[in-house]
């Protein structure tokens, strides 16, 4: 690898890291598209920025481009506020205003190489290494390598001090705000840190896929934990890897590093979608499938507790009398035999003491409604399921 | 008013634990609540009650700060609420979280420390001990791990519950505690209210079953828009001041 390979790699990986810890809190707070609003709208903050410092990397750019961000928010609530339209119309009134201000603002300025509106929809990582900082003409590496590490810093400091303010103020508003811990303050900080993340961002990846970095690796992630750290962990784990085999993927197919990442971070979510453990797709289907034989199971149970005449418990009477299939029956059958469940005697089914048991105490819990207890003596009684 | 307030509060007994003066909440305009008056007597276990859209939360919500009135003022023990917020705890609508929210039973309950930790600094054992004391009391210890979706409504009341009491309050507020949950879990939380009476806190509680003011609670309010009365429930639950709050004809049968 070229020290150029490594680094547009390491600023790959920052910026993932960089999205994913607000994109986390965004997710959950559902408001992702606010995210898709700010990294349009930070542009005639950029461009304005540029006008004034000639320097894309500069940090008053920077500053002014996350106040347009703050601003969006800001018009996003009042307009929504009003009451006259949804949250999701007043986005889609105010970002693609500002947005288109800012393209105008380029238009009327085309000469200028260093802006057009192709790089900032899409980011040019490839020229990142070219940009390099200078310090007393000593070169300290790529410009956005130091723009991104330094956001970076910053957000991570303020995550671990306010972690807890974070949380609480994203899972209950009303607690927060009587614990004493302003909800509006920790929002605005949230929307602060996502506009100078985006802005930060920009230049390397560009607007569509700063979106795509803050909100694939947290949705990724919430699907696959019930913990809001370890939620955090996996979405910076699936930025990261996502920005390094999307690099690899562009390289490979002589393509877009950042639509590269983009299609890596569609990959990364749809496998999640697919194979998480517990909310994957895959996983709903196979569950259902083991609670419907397992209800089935139950029932059958439960007929032979209701009915001591030996008529009701014969093998081939059974068939007509609960009137399911054959192939059911058997399933249904097998596994109850498994479970040690039930015992035969000439073509007679008895419950064994473990079904009695097992039944006794499912009913009692169906009479109470505690659901959940069904499903721990499940697991108690149940070798093998369905 | 305020001062007297101050002189009582050194003795306790007779104390005033929340003085509401004058009311008025607007949402665009429109008044939610007006010109509300209240006395909350210290060591009380009352109801609010009145019809949908009352302001029955508006106003717990107002004297919590939550919400901004347009006019009025709310003391708690003589001083505004942002100097005695360490006095009060609340219990909101089981229905204003998101319950997918990735956190255990034990994350939630913690959450309650937090307003006497103030800003910045992490919960550590002592918070953790607190917590899982609150969970023994509600009896939700061995769903300590739980995600909180796996848990039942009536499991996830109670851990709001225990959230409420690990703050360690002097007043405790609560909005409908018993919405959406099965009987055994209502008499558990009505026990734990009592518990607390006894100890001399006051709870607020807004209520939705009529039939079980007289037998759960000793004061009330009602409340539609205006305050229509309130008072001990002996002398003010008639079917007078029903009628003014629902505006039918009510008649509830009070057992004696």
């Amino acid at each position: 690898m070229s020290n150029a390979q490594i680094e547009i790699q390491l600023i790959a990986a920052l910026v993932a890291i960089a999205c994913a810890i607000p994109g986390s809190f965004l997710v959950l707070r559902k408001m992702a598209m606010i995210s898709d609003a700010i990294s349009h709208s930070i542009l005639p903050g950029i461009v304005i920025g540029f006008f004034i410092t000639q320097d894309l990397n500069s940090p008053v750019l920077i500053l002014l481009a996350a106040l347009t961000g703050i601003i969006t928010v800001v018009l996003v609530e009042y307009i929504q506020n009003t009451g006259l339209v949804k949250e999701d119309t007043a986005i889609g009134l105010v970002f693609p205003t500002l947005f288109s201000i800012g393209v105008i603002l380029i238009a009327k300025n085309a000469n200028d190489v260093h802006l057009d509106v192709d790089a900032i929809l899409l980011g040019e990582l490839a020229f990142a290494p070219f940009d390099r900082l200078l310090i007393s003409r000593v070169d300290v590496g790529p410009k956005s390598l130091w723009i991104i590490g330094c956001i970076l810093i910053i957000t991570i400091t303020l995550l671990i001090a306010f972690f807890k303010e974070l949380k609480v103020s994203t899972f209950d508003a009303g607690l927060a705000a009587s614990l004493g811990f302003s909800p509006t303050l920790i929002h605005y900080g949230l929307m602060s840190i996502s506009s100078i993340t985006s802005v930060g961002a920009f230049d390397a990846v560009g607007a569509i896929l700063v979106v795509a970095l803050m909100i694939a690796p947290a949705a990724s992630a919430y699907l696959i934990t019930n913990n809001l750290k370890r939620m955090l962990v996996y979405a910076i784990s699936f930025g990261v890897f996502s920005a390094i085999a999307g690099y690899w993927l562009a390289h490979a197919l002589d393509a877009s590093i950042s639509g590269s990442i983009t299609t890596m971070l569609g990959l990364v979510f749809l496998s999640v979608y697919l194979f998480a453990p517990n909310k994957g797709v895959i996983a709903v289907l196979y569950r259902e499938k083991q609670q419907r034989t397992e209800v089935l199971l139950l029932t059958f149970l439960l007929h032979l507790k209701n009915h001591t005449e030996e008529t009701e418990r014969h093998v081939n009477h059974l068939n007509e009398h609960i009137n399911w299939g054959k192939v059911r029956s058997k399933t249904i059958l097998d596994l109850a035999l498994k479970n040690n469940m039930i015992q035969f005697n000439k073509n007679i089914v008895a419950l064994t003491e473990k079904g009695d048991a097992f039944t006794t105490q499912a009913i009692d819990y169906i009479i109470t409604n505690e659901d959940g207890q069904i499903e721990d003596m499940k697991d108690d009684f149940f070798l093998f399921r369905g | 008013m305020s001062q007297q307030v101050d002189k009582t509060k050194t003795e306790k007994t007779g104390a005033i634990a929340v003085q509401v003066d004058d009311l008025t909440v607007a949402y665009n305009y429109k008044p939610v609540l007006w010109d509300i008056d209240l006395e909350i007597p210290e060591g009380v276990l009352m109801a609010i009650v009145g019809p949908n859209g009352a302001g029955k939360s508006t106003l717990i919500k107002s004297i919590l700060g939550i919400l901004k009135p347009i006019a009025g003022s709310v003391n708690i023990y003589g001083k505004s609420y942002k100097k005695q917020r360490h006095l009060v705890a609340y219990v909101p609508q089981k229905g204003s979280v998101d319950w997918d929210f990735p956190t255990t039973a034990l994350d939630v309950v913690t959450m309650g420390t937090y307003g006497s930790l103030g800003w910045i600094k992490r919960p550590g054992q002592k918070e953790k001990k607190e917590a899982l004391e609150a969970l023994e009391k509600v009896g939700m210890l061995p769903f300590k791990n739980r995600q909180i979706s796996q848990l039942s409504g009536g499991q996830q009341q109670r851990i709001f519950l225990a959230r409420a009491l690990v703050q360690n309050a002097s007043i405790y507020f609560m909005d409908e505690p018993f919405q959406g949950v099965d009987a055994t879990t209502e008499i558990a939380i009505i026990n734990i209210l009592k518990e607390l009476r006894k100890a001399g806190k006051t709870v607020i509680v807004v209520h939705h079953d009529l039939q079980t003011v007289p037998e759960y609670f000793d004061w009330v309010t009602f409340l539609n828009v205006k305050k229509i009365a309130t008072g001990p429930v002996k002398d003010i639950f008639n079917d007078d001041n029903l009628t003014k709050t629902y505006g039918i004809n009510y008649k509830v049968s009070i057992q004696e």
